[in-house]
């Protein structure tokens, strides 16, 4: 009975390995990675660079495409001696008025998850009635809008009759049509919120809270100082996609007003889709230069939440 | 070898005419597929575009026709894919300018050679507005006349005859005003409708080479005569004639205005007949007259949108589809497919006969004896695309605030000159 060595030299034994296995941990993540490095390069990276590309172009979508310089851009943004393109300028300040009040969306959500967050009987239906507009499509809650709103038929007229005021066309008024629109996006934007800040509201601490009324702190002081800061993820992520909810609202607008009325609601989006693929569009440098401003609104947005996110896995660590 | 050269040629040559004159008298020579992309999808429409596809089918044993319908205002904005990536034979589109993107890109395919046969000398009222760059495009297989429609019953209670002026107009419209009753409905939401008002009383006031002018951008929207326009449609407007809040509307939104009686016309195409009928109006209640004149030196021109078949260029099957062309025009079949119970619209062969209807043997009639002018397709077929939209958003705007024209003007005028010069 031979006695085996404790550690068996099998460098020697056996053979060299192979290139991969050699290099394996720095190869692997790359390899699980490259699926999707493969199809965000082909569906997000290399659109973006041919946007830029198709911008420095006059182009129908058909024939050739011819150089134009900047000349997009120069049309668009008043460049020189010509005056800034104006659907461009209503379009871009609809965008700030959607960004800036789309916001709301998150105290009402908040709001309203703090009024459900308690246990009666039939809570789990209440809930879900107030998660409902969230489920339904934007095209039904433009049209249950846009009904709501009609002149002579529409409830909120009925409603307003009923205090003896007047009655409004919201969206046939080219002042009062955006915040028209905004507030049917409101509605399911709300829900989402609501939703966010009920689940963020199961993590609360109810030691802290215990706590918190021990040292006498309650109403507005509890929630400001003890709630608030445990929801920060809830808020932060109701955040990002408000902002980017308010960055689409192309179906809202499309279904209420079409852009109009004379084009008073456009926001950059549909006046993009408009100027290369509607009807009467296909001018796609053009609509590419819209485009190009637009990412660059948003990418203003994205490097912000990326580095949040960055500085918060940081903290983290 | 030179001999050999000689006789294949001629060979060839032979084989040209045998296949021309085949060609010319059977319906026996097509075979393979026929692919058809057709945006016929409203109801009635698609009955007529399905049976049109089985009886060509039927006609021609060898042949398979693949017929698929789009819907109509999708098809607007997919016929370019459609036409560029594995194109079909035959596509439905419109006439006049609105050919003009896919004839620049050389997407359909110059049909001049068909126009040329005998048969279709019966489509000559047509062959203009097939016409670009001196070649024609398509063929036109229905139009129908624009016009006033109006409650025959409404004008009877109060004692109103059809205009046929601008001062009986605007003394109808006072009437009616007083009575408590709109002169017109419309829905502007989609905007085109106020084209239509735009193309008749800028061709009654101008006249119709006038109108043409300033479709193909030669005339400055600041001009004092297009300036007469807005200044004669003001009047109807600082009047009150149209109802109120129509920018909110689409045009069948509109409708009900009239069929409650709350407004008394409609400046409208033939096919809001259908809709106004479905909406409960009867024949007796409902009437048509054609839009009065506003200058008497100039003759009446017609808005008659024509609807239209093309084959595109990288048709695989050209033969059968010259065919169906032929098929589609032909005298029989058009007086079939635009009878009352199919599109209920105008033939485009003179020889066909039009149906039994009130409406459709007064547009034609209105159409073949009453438009010296000239026949309009409409604001956005007649004028580029580009400056159609921006025109028509001004249009709409004008109807709601008459004051802005001055900046309406400029800022077509802007696009005009950036888009034609």
């Amino acid at each position: 009975m031979s006695v085996t060595p404790a550690v068996p030299s099998t460098h020697a034994s056996e053979p060299q390995r192979g290139w991969y296995k050699r290099n394996e941990i720095a190869i692997t993540p790359w390899l699980f990675l490259a699926p999707a490095i493969l199809f965000f390069a082909v569906y997000v990276i290399i659109p973006i660079g041919q946007s830029f590309w198709i911008s420095f172009h006059e182009w129908d979508g058909l024939g050739e495409k011819t150089w134009v310089g900047t000349a997009n851009y120069e049309r668009l943004l008043g460049w020189g001696d010509q005056n800034m393109d104006r659907k461009f300028e209503t379009s871009f300040w609809n965008n700030i008025k959607w960004l800036v009040l789309y916001l709301l969306a998150i105290p009402a959500g908040l709001f309203i998850a703090l009024f459900l967050n308690q246990t009666v009987t039939g809570i789990r239906f209440y809930k879900s009635m107030f998660f409902f507009p969230f489920v339904i499509s934007q095209v039904v809650v433009g049209l249950v809008f846009s009904w709501f709103y009609l002149p002579r038929e529409g409830l909120l007229n009925a409603i307003l009759g009923f205090f003896g005021a007047g009655p409004v066309n919201i969206l046939g008024d080219p002042t009062l049509a955006t915040y028209g629109i905004i507030a049917a996006g409101l509605w399911p934007q709300t829900a989402y919120c609501m939703i966010l800040y009920l689940t963020g509201l199961n993590a609360v601490d109810p030691e802290q809270v215990e706590a918190a009324r021990l040292d006498g702190a309650k109403g507005w002081k509890m929630l400001w100082y003890v709630i608030l800061p445990q929801l920060k993820p809830a808020t932060f992520i109701a955040f990002v996609v408000t902002i980017i909810g308010a960055l689409r609202s192309f179906d809202l607008i499309s279904v209420m007003t079409n852009g109009g009325p004379f084009g008073s609601t456009r926001v950059l989006s549909f006046y993009m889709f408009e100027e290369s693929l509607s009807e009467f569009g296909f001018r796609m440098g053009y609509g590419a230069a819209i485009a190009v401003v637009l990412f660059f609104i948003m990418l203003g947005f994205i490097t912000y939440f990326l580095y949040s996110m960055y500085r918060d896995e940081k903290g983290a660590r | 070898m030179h001999s050999t050269l000689k006789t294949s040629f001629a060979a060839l040559v032979a084989a040209g005419v045998t296949a021309t004159a085949g060609f010319a008298d059977g319906h026996a020579s097509l075979s393979g597929e026929l692919n058809i992309i057709s945006d016929m999808s409203n109801p009635a429409p698609r009955a007529v575009m399905e049976g049109l596809a089985a009886d060509f089918d039927a006609m021609h044993p060898d042949l398979t026709v693949n017929l698929t319908i789009v819907d109509r205002e999708a098809w607007k904005t997919q016929i370019r894919n459609a036409l560029s990536a594995n194109p079909p034979d035959v596509v439905n589109w419109y006439a006049a300018n609105r050919m003009r993107p896919y004839v620049d890109a050389g997407l359909f395919m110059d049909i001049s050679d068909v126009w040329e046969e005998e048969a279709f000398d019966a489509l000559a009222s047509t062959k203009g507005a097939m016409t670009l760059d001196g070649a024609q495009w398509g063929v036109p297989y229905t139009y129908y006349q624009w016009g006033v429609y109006y409650r025959k019953d409404i004008f009877d209670q109060f004692g109103l005859e059809e205009p046929t002026n601008w001062e009986e107009e605007l003394a109808n419209c006072q009437t009616l005003l007083d009575n408590g009753i709109k002169c017109y409905t419309i829905g502007t939401k989609f905007l085109w409708t106020a084209g239509g008002w735009f193309d008749y009383i800028n061709s009654r006031t101008n006249g119709y080479d006038f109108h043409m002018e300033l479709a193909r951008g030669e005339v400055p929207w600041t001009d004092d005569r297009v300036r007469q326009t807005f200044a004669n449609w003001r009047q109807l407007i600082d009047m009150g004639a149209f109802i109120d809040d129509h920018q909110t509307y689409s045009w069948q939104e509109a409708l009900p205005f009239m069929v409650n009686g709350e407004a008394a016309a409609y400046l409208m195409g033939n096919f809001a007949v259908a809709a106004m009928r479905d909406g409960g109006l009867g024949d007796d209640q409902l009437d048509f007259y054609q839009f009065p004149v506003i200058n008497p030196d100039v003759d009446y021109a017609e808005d008659a949108p024509t609807d239209t078949f093309h084959i595109a260029s990288g048709a695989t099957n050209v033969d059968a589809a010259k065919e169906f062309l032929r098929y589609v025009t032909s005298a029989e079949v058009q007086t079939a497919i635009n009878a009352g119970d199919a599109l209920g619209q105008l033939p485009v062969n003179a020889n066909s006969s039009i149906d039994d209807d009130k409406f459709l043997e007064q547009g034609f009639d209105m159409l073949s004896n009453n438009a010296g002018g000239g026949i309009m397709q409409f604001f956005d077929r007649d004028f580029d695309a580009e400056m159609a939209s921006v025109g028509m958003e001004g249009l709409q705007e004008f109807m709601v605030f008459p004051d802005n024209l001055d900046d309406i003007l400029e800022r077509l005028e802007e696009t005009r000159q950036r888009i034609y010069n």
